[in-house]
């Protein structure tokens, strides 16, 4: 038997177009899978020419799941071109309208995405298998999971005007503090928001108690891991220092300016995918493959900052010996973890006078030729990096984008699942399911990182080496 | 003063005689779409939205530089009047490049305004998708060729209120360009006084403050009633 291909095209339930190739060997075994990112949206090449100061309203335009975070990003790039340093008001604004935003992307990935896959099984009519399917059977949980969502959006409009592209952050700081009238709006909603992030984190902990082989496939491979945290190792989801650790532990970059990104990470292309795949530098391609994100966040961060975070966060790093959890899977329990730290973070900054009264924008020009903005968006750590001539027109823009930075990631633990479910050619549907779920524990964005929009039916090819195809399973 | 009488769209209208058709149409709320035109400033009825039918006239006249005459018979919302009101409003948007979402003006735009007014649900035109540049050169403002309509309100409002006629036009047809003197860099141009008359009476997002972004600029023209004032008390004589 020739060696045979088959794609699952596209991936539905996640954000934009993906699809996986899976080639089998002569025995009908996985002999090498691929994630491909099938689109191009070309946002580096067409802010060209335009100003600095128009980047966050044109950047956040990239996605509508977070766009928040290329707001902030942008603006941040923009404070760097000025050099200035923001006053602590806009800085505690910004972290507040990111940690609502990582609230609502989280709580979108959790329960409206990912937990019709936990709740109703892998192998549950896919007809059933989504949020409506969940509303059915777990109507409290469901309510109470897109009400969190509701709670993340909610305080982003309060702080931006509007749920969705609020063009608030700017270049030297926010356009407008919070009004105060909204402080115990927000306070009031704080315990229903934390009790639901509890029931999630419960469930989660009693799901993989009970599926220890989903733990085991879904991803579990040594990788680096990258992302922000304070100076003292703490976690910081908005103005921190790079730090990346190996896969057991130990320190390999820590404390570095995030705006000198660029002396540790590279960017490699490959034929199959319109995604780029980033690299640490100092350990090649791909040998220096990073994951980004809730998972890679967590095992950075010695410490949440936060009480009921920092007690779920030491129970997530009891899951392995040295404290560094590899299986992708966990970044589920990553993400409601996160869910638990914004929320307190949001009420404690909703509870600092300075927010409401303090200076909160200052004004500048084009101070450098060139600006970097970073920002941890709720997929991983994004990089704007923009040069410009001497008024602040753009001549050339690098975005990085979280999911790009886990694409390595994402190729490995396709080829994993692929690899453990996929036996002499058997190819059920359950299985594919499995695959999918394994790219969704990225939560990726490709709108974002390729920008690509739209969702089809799930297709499967199976293509013999001479290109015939030999058998296509459909789901409508 | 003498009164001139005349019909606009069945409303029986008084004016004085020199008054414009919208002139006498503003004060009797009937609605002409108008984007070059702005009140202090001669009309040059360069935009054509304000196009009117008149009884008698083989052809459509604008409004804003028409005079009332006694007993004229004005229609404003004809249906070819409002096909034709549409086309130039879509023919706009297809020629320049108008991203509403990312524009300082957004949401105080003339331009997009007339979008809503015009019912422009969708530009039947293909867009020219030109490229344009941005002059940012200026301390203060700037200047953006992509969303620039040549309604010419800036050139007006330079040469006959600040008296610096910074801005002139050059080039014709579709590359026409309202440019400064040797299309020298807007900062380099000796005789701008900085006084940003022209970025307040920009309609749309071509002129803009330097720091201002996304949706945040709300141009105001106060200083234009004051001047008006002031030509009235013969104390302002330009």
């Amino acid at each position: 038997m020739a060696q045979k291909r088959i794609v699952l095209d596209p991936v539905t339930r996640i954000e934009g177009h993906a699809k996986i190739s899976i080639y089998l060997d002569e025995n009908g075994n996985v002999e090498e899978a691929q994630f491909h990112v099938t689109e191009v949206r070309g946002f580096e090449k067409f802010c060209e020419g335009r100003l600095y100061t128009e980047m966050p309203g044109i950047t956040q335009r990239i996605c509508g799941i977070c766009p928040v975070s290329h707001l902030l990003a942008s603006a941040r790039a923009g404070d760097d071109i000025m050099g200035i340093t923001i006053p602590e008001a806009a800085r505690l604004l910004r972290y507040m309208m990111n940690s609502a935003q990582i609230v609502q992307s989280h709580a979108l990935s959790f329960f409206h995405l990912s937990s019709p896959d936990f709740l109703l099984g892998f192998d549950s009519d896919p007809a059933k298998r989504n949020i409506f399917g969940v509303i059915e059977k777990f109507p409290d949980l469901a309510r109470r999971g897109i009400r969190l969502r509701k709670f993340g959006q909610e305080v982003i409009e309060m702080l931006g005007g509007r749920k969705i592209h609020p063009a608030w952050a700017v270049p030297g700081g926010v356009r407008e503090p919070l009004s105060e009238d909204k402080k115990q709006i927000i306070l009031d909603w704080i315990p229903e928001v934390k009790e639901t992030t509890k029931m999630g984190i419960e469930f989660f902990k009693s799901y993989i108690d009970k599926n220890k082989d989903v733990v085991e496939n879904f991803g579990n491979f040594p990788s680096y891991f990258l992302g922000l945290v304070n100076e003292d190792g703490s976690y910081n989801h908005h103005d921190g220092f790079i730090r990346v650790i190996d896969s057991n532990g130990n320190i390999v970059l820590d404390k570095v300016d995030p705006r000198k990104y660029y002396e540790y990470i590279g960017e490699s292309t490959s034929d199959h995918s319109y995604l780029k795949f980033p690299y640490l530098k100092s350990f090649g391609y791909p040998g220096g493959m990073y994951r980004v994100g809730p998972l890679a966040r967590l095992n950075i961060a010695k410490s949440m900052g936060t009480p009921l975070a920092d007690k779920e966060l030491k129970e997530f790093k009891s899951f392995s010996p040295n404290g560094v959890v590899l299986s992708s899977f966990m970044y589920h329990y990553a993400r409601l973890i996160e869910i638990l730290h914004c929320i307190e973070k949001i009420e404690e900054i909703v509870q600092n006078p300075i927010i409401y009264k303090g200076k909160y924008r200052v004004y500048g020009g084009v101070n450098k030729e060139m600006g970097v903005g970073v920002s941890e968006a709720p997929r991983g750590t994004l990089f704007h990096h923009y040069w410009v001539d001497e008024n602040g027109i753009l001549t050339k823009v690098n975005l990085i984008i979280a999911t790009g930075q886990n694409n390595l990631g994402m190729n490995k633990t396709v080829d994993q699942i692929a690899k453990a479910y996929i036996k002499n050619g058997d190819i059920k549907e359950g299985m594919l399911n499995r695959i999918e779920a394994g790219i969704r524990c990225y939560d990726p964005c490709l709108s974002c990182s390729t920008h690509a929009i739209g969702q089809m039916p799930i297709k499967v090819e199976i293509i013999d080496k001479s290109g015939n195809i030999v058998k296509t399973i459909v789901r409508d | 003063m003498s009164v001139v009488t005349l019909k606009i769209d069945d409303i029986e209208c008084t004016g004085k005689v020199g008054q414009t058709i919208l002139e006498v149409a503003k004060e009797n709320n009937v609605q002409i779409p108008v984007l070059c035109d702005l009140k202090g400033l001669t009309p040059v009825a360069a935009c054509r939205l304000c196009l009117v039918e008149v009884e008698g006239l083989p052809k459509l006249v604008p409004a804003c530089a028409t005079k009332i005459q006694e007993g004229m018979v004005v229609k404003t919302n004809t249906e070819k009047l409002k096909n034709y009101k549409r086309m130039i409003v879509e023919l706009l948007f297809s020629e320049g490049n108008h991203i509403c979402a990312s524009c300082v003006v957004n949401g105080h735009c003339e331009l997009q305004d007339l979008g809503y007014m015009v019912g422009m649900d969708h530009v039947r035109f293909d867009y020219l998708w030109q490229s344009f540049k941005i002059d940012s050169s200026h301390p203060k403002f700037v200047m953006d060729q992509s969303k620039c309509v040549k309604c010419t309100r800036c050139i007006r409002v330079c040469d006959e209120v600040e008296g610096a006629h910074v801005w002139d036009l050059r080039g014709r047809g579709i590359n026409v360009r309202v440019s400064t003197g040797f299309d020298e860099p807007w900062g380099q141009n000796k005789d701008c006084t900085q006084c940003g008359k022209c970025v307040q009476v920009c309609p749309v997002g071509a002129l803009f403050d330097k720091n201002a972004t996304s949706s945040e600029m709300i141009k105001d023209r106060s200083f234009l009633q004051r001047i008006l004032e002031g030509r009235e008390a013969k104390i302002w004589v330009r």
